[in-house]
């Protein structure tokens, strides 16, 4: 995977948990676009309205804790989020995040110096780019990466499945 | 070298006698579990992968908690789409108006000792109190299994928990588990097992194990495990093989990192909003007058977590501006609470008794609260939003402490004995 790309960043805390991104109230409308506008919303009322295509997160640690409501993932996506800069992620939002095709990035140090609405660039598989500095990356697990290439877990499947 | 405990499910589920920590490996799964919320998401993605059948009907379990009653009309969307993949799939194991998944996976025996087990909810943790191999997933990876019956995963390393002695009589494993969150932090255990042992643990009721084993994703688990017994044996109606007895983490094994504790030393404790790790002795809190108190969940709903608090309620009122929820987790739990007596006592102090389910720990039903109202409940999660608007605020606790809270209106520490009749 070699991509690269630059997105204007918004800024969010740790531990931003799935019940933040989209509460379980929220959960029983019938698409992920009825959904995606209540995104953030018990944080960040306006967040989800202001968030545009090719938008870059930039959080803090353990972000996507709580419930295996793949829906969070696929909201984030839905709004146009390209990917997601965070210290770490919890773990089923991680694979959840995979499985659709959305792109995560663990740095630790990123949060600490990040400024929201300033823009980065992120070279996949190896550095982040902001104010003239270079943040390291690793690279994904190859298992994940052959998921991803597949354009997700669905895709990887119907392949499977002799379908595509 | 030694391994630990999912490092010997692991081993036995592939047949990969060197698998450790941080090998990635495909599993074969032995059960899932789906439930409500998520049914009609596995079920357009099972046949958008292009499935035709399921990989072994009798080893999913299809249960209705979260929305059960329906409380919305769309709610029944979910319902009909359940039903409907019931009737073509031809599923075995379905559960319409039981009670909680993770209660009933365990209650109804569809999990046994060294199993490996997903399950479309983070609090599928659970299963690790009879020694299985427990995780949440999401639901195109649940369609996937549905599909193939097998899973990747990356062996999780393990911090292992050691407690010993006898807990003060106030006390209770979700105490245990609370003060464990706190001092691992909310993501102190990401991508982890946590493992427990002792003297404490051994003596623990299997409920009460599976308390601690369910708020494990709370510090980021991917799983908890506790050692079979004849505790296990009993609850799970089977005797112990020789792979299941050997489910204990050996002495040489490599652990990520090692915590013990002294049973003596745990102190009934509350997680203050809004987050699980912010955690406070009951003590050191004054004066916080509550709203509503929730007792149930699959954290604590069950038959022991009732009788504690009927214990505590029983010759008592609640608060008059106090709403006392009490909710069992299966209609098992309900049927035994109503036939020990324990329901009349609650009942008498002023409880509302609801039907068995998620209920309020979802947010959806019976109970929701608004801005600046305060709860104390012995569910998982206090989050924003959780139970009501964003700025409900939720304090978790045992239903010992919940119980007393809900009589003082405030929150108390409970610091007479508990006699269970």
């Amino acid at each position: 995977m070699n991509d690269t790309f630059s997105g204007k960043i918004w800024v969010l805390d740790d531990d931003i948990d799935t019940d933040i991104i989209i509460p379980t109230e929220y959960l029983a409308l019938k698409s992920v676009e009825d959904m995606k506008k209540y995104a953030f919303s018990p944080l960040r009322k306006e967040l989800a309205g202001q968030i545009r295509q090719g938008d870059i997160i930039v959080a803090g640690k353990n972000f996507g804790c709580g419930s295996s409501r793949e829906q969070a993932p696929e909201i984030i996506k839905a709004l146009g989020i390209k990917c997601i800069i965070a210290k770490s992620f919890a773990r089923i939002f991680y694979r959840n995040s995979i499985n659709n095709g959305l792109l995560l990035i663990e740095n630790k140090q990123l949060h600490d110096d990040a400024v929201e609405g300033d823009i980065i660039d992120v070279e996949v598989n190896n550095a982040v780019y902001y104010n003239g500095r270079e943040y390291k990356i690793s690279s994904l697990p190859q298992n994940l990466v052959d998921i991803i290439e597949a354009g997700g877990l669905v895709k990887a499947m119907r392949r499977r499945n002799g379908l595509d | 070298m030694g391994a630990t405990i999912i490092e010997k499910i692991i081993r036995n589920n592939t047949g990969l006698e060197k698998a450790v920590a941080n090998d990635i490996v495909t599993v074969n799964v032995d059960r899932v579990m789906i439930h409500d919320i998520f049914i009609p998401f596995v079920a357009d993605k099972f046949e958008e992968m292009g499935f035709k059948k399921l990989w072994d009907p009798d080893k999913v379990v299809l249960i209705y908690d979260h929305l059960v009653p329906a409380s919305q009309v769309d709610d029944t969307r979910h319902f009909k789409a359940g039903n409907e993949f019931v009737k073509k799939y031809g599923l075995n194991n379905i559960h319409r108006a039981d009670g909680i998944c993770h209660q009933l996976m365990t209650e109804a025996g569809y999990v046994k000792p060294g199993d490996v087990v997903f399950g479309t909810d983070s609090h599928t943790t659970t299963y690790g109190c009879v020694g299985a191999f427990s995780s949440g997933i999401g639901y195109t990876e649940m369609a996937s299994i549905l599909g193939t019956g097998e899973m990747w995963v990356k062996v999780p390393e393990t911090i292992k928990v050691t407690i010993n002695g006898v807990l003060p009589n106030n006390v209770t494993s979700k105490d245990i588990i609370l003060k464990l969150i706190g001092d691992l932090g909310a993501d102190g255990a990401t991508y982890k097992a946590l493992e427990f042992a002792g003297d404490t643990v051994e003596n623990m009721s299997i409920a009460s194990r599976m308390t601690i084993a369910n708020m494990a994703i709370e510090a980021g688990a991917k799983c908890a495990l506790f050692t079979p017994d004849y505790k296990t044996e009993e609850y799970c109606e089977i005797s112990l093989n020789d792979m299941q007895r050997d489910l204990v983490g050996d002495d040489d094994a490599v652990y990520n990192k090692e915590l013990t504790y002294r049973a003596e030393d745990f102190v009934p404790v509350v997680a203050c909003p809004s987050q699980v790790d912010n955690i406070k002795p009951v003590s050191e809190l004054s004066d916080i007058s509550i709203d509503q108190v929730f007792i149930g969940s699959c954290t604590n709903g069950r038959l022991e977590d009732l009788q504690k608090a009927a214990a505590v309620l029983k010759g008592k009122k609640v608060a008059p501006f106090v709403k006392l929820i009490v909710t069992p987790a299966s209609t098992k739990i309900y049927r035994q609470a109503s036939e020990d007596g324990t329901l009349s006592v609650l009942l008498e102090a002023g409880a509302i008794v609801t039907h068995p389910g998620c209920g309020l720990c979802c947010g959806r039903t019976g109970g929701i609260l608004t801005d600046k109202e305060r709860v104390v409940a012995t569910n998982n999660r206090n989050f924003l939003g959780r139970m009501g608007t964003s700025k409900v605020e939720i304090f978790l606790a045992s239903p010992i402490t919940a119980a007393a809270s809900a009589i003082a209106g405030k929150i108390v520490n409970y610091d007479k004995s508990i006699n269970i009749w």
